[in-house]
C-alpha cells in the first residue's frame, strides 16, 4: 500500500526555498555593498 | 543611456533607487505569494501544487533575464567599451545564479507530485540545468580575468556565446517532446485563467524588481571595490 503524497508539503518545501533564497541574496548583496562603500570611504579619508 | 555611463552620475541614480527597488520588489513579491496561498483556488489537474508556480515562473524568466543582461552588457562592453557595462554584466551572474537555481529547485519539488519524478533529462530541465553551469562557468572566468589583471574581454565573449543558450530554453519544450508543459504565457495571449495570471504577473514584477535592487547594489559593491583598489594603487605610485 502507498501513502498519498500530501502538496502541501512540496507547496511549503518550494516557497521556504524560494522566499529563504531570495532574502539571503537581498541580505548578502545589501551588506557585501555597505561593506565595500565603507571600505573606499574610510580609505579616501585617511 | 551614455550618461549613466559616468561612474558618478550612475551612483547618484543608483543611491535611492538600490533601496526603492528592494523594498517595492519585497512588498509586492511577498503580497503575490500571500496571494498566491491564501486566495487562488486549487488547480483541477495540478491541484495545490499550482500554487509553487507563483515562485516557479519567476524565478525561470530571471535566470533567463540574467543571462540576457550579461549578454546585452557584455555587447555594450565590447563595442562601446564602457567599463560600466563589464560591471553591470559581472553584477547579474549572482542574482541570475540564485533565480536559476530556484527554478531548477522549485521545478524538481513540483515535479515529484505532479509528473512523479524528481528529474528527467529532457530539453526543457537539462538546458535550464547548462544555463547554472554557465552561471558558474561565468563568475570564475570573470573573478579570474580580474585577479589575473586580464583583459575583462574574455568573460564578455564568454557571456555573448552563452546567450545561444536562451533561445534554446525558451524553445526547448516546442522542439522536443517533454514532460514540461508547452509555453503557457506568449506575446499577447495566455492559456492561464485570469485567477492565476494575475498574481503571477505581481510576482514576476516584484521578483524583477529584486533582481534590479540586488544587481544595482552589486555593481555599487564592484565599483566600490575597483575605487578603494585604484586610490591604494595611486598612493603606493605616489609614495615611490
Amino acid at each position: 500500500m502507498r501513502e498519498a503524497l500530501d502538496q502541501w508539503d512540496f507547496v511549503a518545501a518550494a516557497y521556504a526555498t524560494g522566499i529563504i533564497g531570495t532574502l539571503a541574496m537581498v541580505a548578502w548583496s545589501w551588506f557585501a555593498m555597505k561593506r565595500a562603500e565603507s571600505l573606499r570611504e574610510r580609505i579616501r579619508r585617511k | 543611456m551614455h550618461g549613466f555611463a559616468n561612474p558618478k552620475r550612475f551612483l547618484g541614480l543608483a543611491r535611492w533607487l538600490t533601496p526603492l527597488l528592494l523594498l517595492s520588489g519585497v512588498s509586492l513579491s511577498a503580497g503575490a505569494l500571500f496571494w498566491g496561498l491564501t486566495q487562488v483556488p486549487p488547480d483541477r489537474l495540478m491541484g495545490e501544487t499550482v500554487r509553487i508556480l507563483f515562485i516557479h515562473v519567476p524565478s525561470a524568466w530571471l535566470g533567463m533575464g540574467g543571462w540576457t543582461a550579461i549578454a546585452v552588457s557584455s555587447l555594450v562592453f565590447l563595442v562601446w567599451r564602457h567599463p560600466l557595462a563589464a560591471i553591470a554584466a559581472r553584477a547579474a551572474a549572482v542574482p541570475g545564479l540564485v533565480f536559476t537555481a530556484i527554478c531548477l529547485i522549485t521545478g524538481s519539488i513540483w515535479g515529484r507530485p505532479t509528473w512523479g519524478t524528481w528529474w528527467v533529462w529532457d530539453g526543457r530541465l537539462t538546458s535550464m540545468l547548462v544555463l547554472a553551469f554557465l552561471y558558474f562557468a561565468y563568475i570564475a572566468l570573470a573573478q579570474t580575468a580580474k585577479r589575473e589583471a586580464v583583459s575583462q574581454r574574455i568573460p564578455a565573449i564568454f557571456g555573448l556565446l552563452g546567450a545561444i543558450n536562451i533561445p534554446i530554453i525558451n524553445r526547448s519544450v516546442v522542439w522536443w517532446n517533454s514532460l514540461h508543459q508547452p509555453p503557457s504565457i506568449t506575446m499577447g495571449n495566455s492559456a492561464i485563467d485570469t485567477e492565476f495570471l494575475v498574481p503571477l504577473l505581481v510576482a514576476v514584477l516584484g521578483f524583477s524588481f529584486i533582481f534590479g535592487g540586488v544587481m544595482l547594489a552589486r555593481m555599487r559593491t564592484l565599483l566600490a571595490i575597483l575605487q578603494a583598489d585604484a586610490r591604494l594603487r595611486r598612493r603606493a605610485m605616489e609614495a615611490v
